[in-house]
């Protein structure tokens, strides 16, 4: 097809081309038209997928930085308190917008926005803008909106609410990155660690990352034995071998964890058959715990260790280690000195694509997991659907992404491009 | 290292026993439980547990019956077959192109492509969720699909892309060179020569389709709830027979793709190689 550029070039170029000039220009005009068919027919994935995912992740990536709303709702709010100081409570004039703004926000019925938003930063202002949007003001006989104000919620007599209302004022906001990383400022600007009883998310992400890696240890240490025999037997006994690999890799994710949820549960196969042998006299918990969660996860991601494994070790000469052993290597040390190292980038490749696929997982440890085996993902999805935050939500997912994408980054420099071994 | 031929020593043979006790605990780990859960879904009792109190096929009868699970059934295959061939379309369009030349951004545009199956779902998921809620596109057939096609076509893309790795462009440029048109040249030629490796692509996008939750969790509507939605909260809230025997039909389904696969397989090396298998 790509004969097409040239040949269908004007009559006028050709007789050019009969010179000693033009058929570089030919050349390059063809492979110009070759391009741009080329791109052209990647063009309308590249447009779709740009639509249905790059643009929606920024659009979430935007989420966890940008914090518009309350502005809108507190305009002249944010107006008086730009020059003050975060220290000592604002002056008058700044009791005075806010009772206006709420007053305007009850009629517009928007107060609502302003009591999330707050309450994020600090809990408790949820009820204290919405008693203060209830409450009528007379100007007449308010003669001080500040004394006022605080009659109506004591926590408008607090330096910290004020600096929440400041910090979100947008367009851009911190707030929640830094919350996702169990951060906060307070009303002066400084940054500090958030008390013990609100942290969570840093251990979360240390949770995340430690399951994560516990599992890709436990695909390594049972996935190497099997690759190293799927790759060294005769291609009939490997075969069989690789369906049974493969049968499960295939098999929906719901069906597999379904599956572990009916052996481990407390009448499941496993504690029946331990009962019975009379290793035990009670069931053990091995579910809904962090038991399940890291046995249903290395059963999934098994696979995932045991095809890069595989298709490193094929290409293994067979001779090296003939040649080892020939020289007078013991087994174990031809092993080590020989083999082991030529399959170092079959390990890296499997455990770094082990490991980016654990960090993101959701439904299996939210089916076999306890409350405190919860992943990242899972809390991504509790904000968005069960506690809406939004915002959190977003700058979780944001690091998250960032995670993934550098272990990603690493694991193609590795692999070589973008070459993803799928069986 | 195949040293069958050679005496070996008693360190060897152990090491050889080792490994292969290793391998055949590995693969009962990998399918022991889903071979587990076949036999209790054609069980007479109610619960999940063995001996079984006899036969039945009582909870194939209830899943016949029941007025969730054809129905999800029937949302598994609209939305699967629809994001399938819309992702085989663009996928194989895309990996036609990106073998056919070098261009500049060659690397970039190839990671963003396949980077639908490296971003973990629940961040598509969200992202998703606050994009298509405004456009309408929430609780509806269209954006399911259309999220489920971004994440199948990575796959085809892949798929398809090995395949013409191998493909032998003399037989495209001599149905050029013999007056084709460059579009009579892709479906007389090209398309029947690379349709195997289509093929698997399509079957794996409708594998990643048929088998996602975390979209649908997040955007579908109780109109759109699909197969593995309804085994998701079946799991969570009560685990009973039916979902054994839902598990079951899906094993088999999964059999039987795997099966496609491997005699495409074959096919595809076959046609693009000439050799014969």
């Amino acid at each position: 097809m790509n004969l097409q550029g040239g040949a269908s070039a004007p009559p006028a170029d050709r007789v050019l081309s009969d010179g000693d000039v033009p058929l570089k220009v030919r050349l390059r005009r063809a492979e110009r038209v070759r391009k741009m068919t080329a791109f052209g027919l990647v063009a309308p994935l590249l447009v779709f997928l740009l639509l249905t995912f790059v643009v929606p992740i920024a659009g979430m990536l935007w989420r966890s930085v940008g914090d518009s709303e309350l502005s809108k709702v507190l305009p002249r709010t944010e107006a008086a308190l730009v020059t003050w100081d975060g220290k000592s409570l604002p002056g008058e004039a700044a009791f005075h917008a806010l009772a206006d703004d709420l007053a305007q926000a009850r009629a517009d019925d928007t107060a609502v926005i302003a009591a999330r938003r707050l309450n994020y930063d600090v809990s408790g202002l949820h009820s204290a803008v919405m008693s203060l949007a209830r409450h009528p003001f007379d100007p007449a006989a308010t003669p001080s909106y500040r004394d006022a104000v605080i009659a109506v919620n004591h926590h408008w007599g607090d330096v910290a609410a004020w600096g929440a209302i400041r910090h979100a004022r947008g367009p851009l906001t911190d707030f929640y990155l830094l919350s996702a990383l169990d951060l906060h400022q307070d009303a002066s600007g400084a940054i500090h660690r958030v008390s013990a009883d609100r942290a969570i998310y840093l251990d979360v992400l240390a949770r995340t990352f430690r399951i994560s890696l516990t599992v890709t240890l436990f695909c390594l240490v049972l996935g190497f034995p099997v690759a190293y025999l799927l790759a060294t037997q005769p291609p009939k006994i490997a075969n069989g071998l690789m369906i049974l690999v493969l049968l499960p890799f295939w098999t929906s994710l719901l069906v597999r964890t379904a599956a572990w949820v009916v052996v481990l549960q407390d009448q499941g196969i496993v504690n029946d058959l331990l009962l019975w042998l009379g290793i035990i006299d009670h069931p053990l918990r091995l579910i809904y715990n962090a038991i399940g969660v890291h046995v249903a996860m290395t059963h999934v991601l098994l696979p995932f260790m045991i095809l890069p494994l595989y298709s490193t070790m094929k290409s293994i000469k067979p001779h090296f280690m003939r040649a080892a052993t020939s020289l007078g290597a013991p087994p174990s040390v031809a092993f080590l000195r020989v083999y082991l190292p030529q399959c170092l980038p079959g390990i890296a490749a499997g455990c770094l694509l082990v490991f980016i696929l654990a960090i993101g997982y959701y439904i299996t440890p939210a089916l076999v997991g306890g409350a405190s085996d919860q992943m990242l993902s899972y809390f991504i999805a509790f904000f968005i659907t069960d506690s809406v935050n939004w915002g959190l939500a977003s700058a979780l997912g944001a690091v998250l992404l960032g995670a993934t994408l550098l272990l990603y980054a690493v694991y193609s420099k590795l692999v070589g491009g973008t070459d993803i071994k799928m069986g | 290292m195949s040293l069958a031929n050679h005496p070996q020593t008693l360190g060897q043979r152990l090491g050889r026993w080792t490994v292969w006790t290793a391998t055949v605990l590995v693969l009962f780990f990998l399918m022991a439980p889903i071979l587990a859960i076949i036999p209790l879904s054609f069980s007479s009792g109610d619960f999940l547990t063995y001996p079984l109190p006899g036969l039945s096929l009582r909870w194939y009868h209830e899943l016949l019956v029941s007025d969730k699970w054809l129905p999800a059934l029937r949302n598994s295959m609209i939305i699967g077959v629809s994001a399938t061939v819309i992702a085989t379309v663009l996928g194989t369009l895309a990996a036609l192109g990106l073998n056919r030349a070098r261009f500049a951004m060659k690397p970039l545009i190839m990671g963003l492509l396949l980077s639908p199956m490296i971003v973990p779902v629940i961040i598509t998921a969200v992202g998703v969720y606050f994009f298509f809620a405004p456009l309408g596109l929430t609780d509806s057939y269209t954006g399911l699909i259309l999220a489920h096609t971004a994440l199948a076509a990575p796959f085809v893309v892949i798929t398809v892309s090995a395949t013409l790795q191998h493909f032998d462009y003399t037989m495209a440029r001599a149905a050029a060179s013999l007056g084709a048109p460059p579009i009579r040249t892709f479906f007389k030629v090209v398309l029947p020569l690379i349709l195997p490796g289509v093929a698997s692509g399509a079957l794996f996008a409708f594998a990643t389709s048929f088998d996602e939750v975390v979209v649908v969790l997040m955007i579908a509507g109780p109109g759109q709830r699909t197969l593995p939605r309804e085994m998701f909260s079946g799991i969570r809230e009560n685990i009973n027979p039916t979902i054994t025997a839902v598990a079951t039909v899906l094993i088999v389904t999964s059999v039987i793709l795997l099966s496609c696969l491997e005699a495409l397989r074959r096919r595809s090396e076959r046609l693009t190689t000439g050799k014969v298998t």
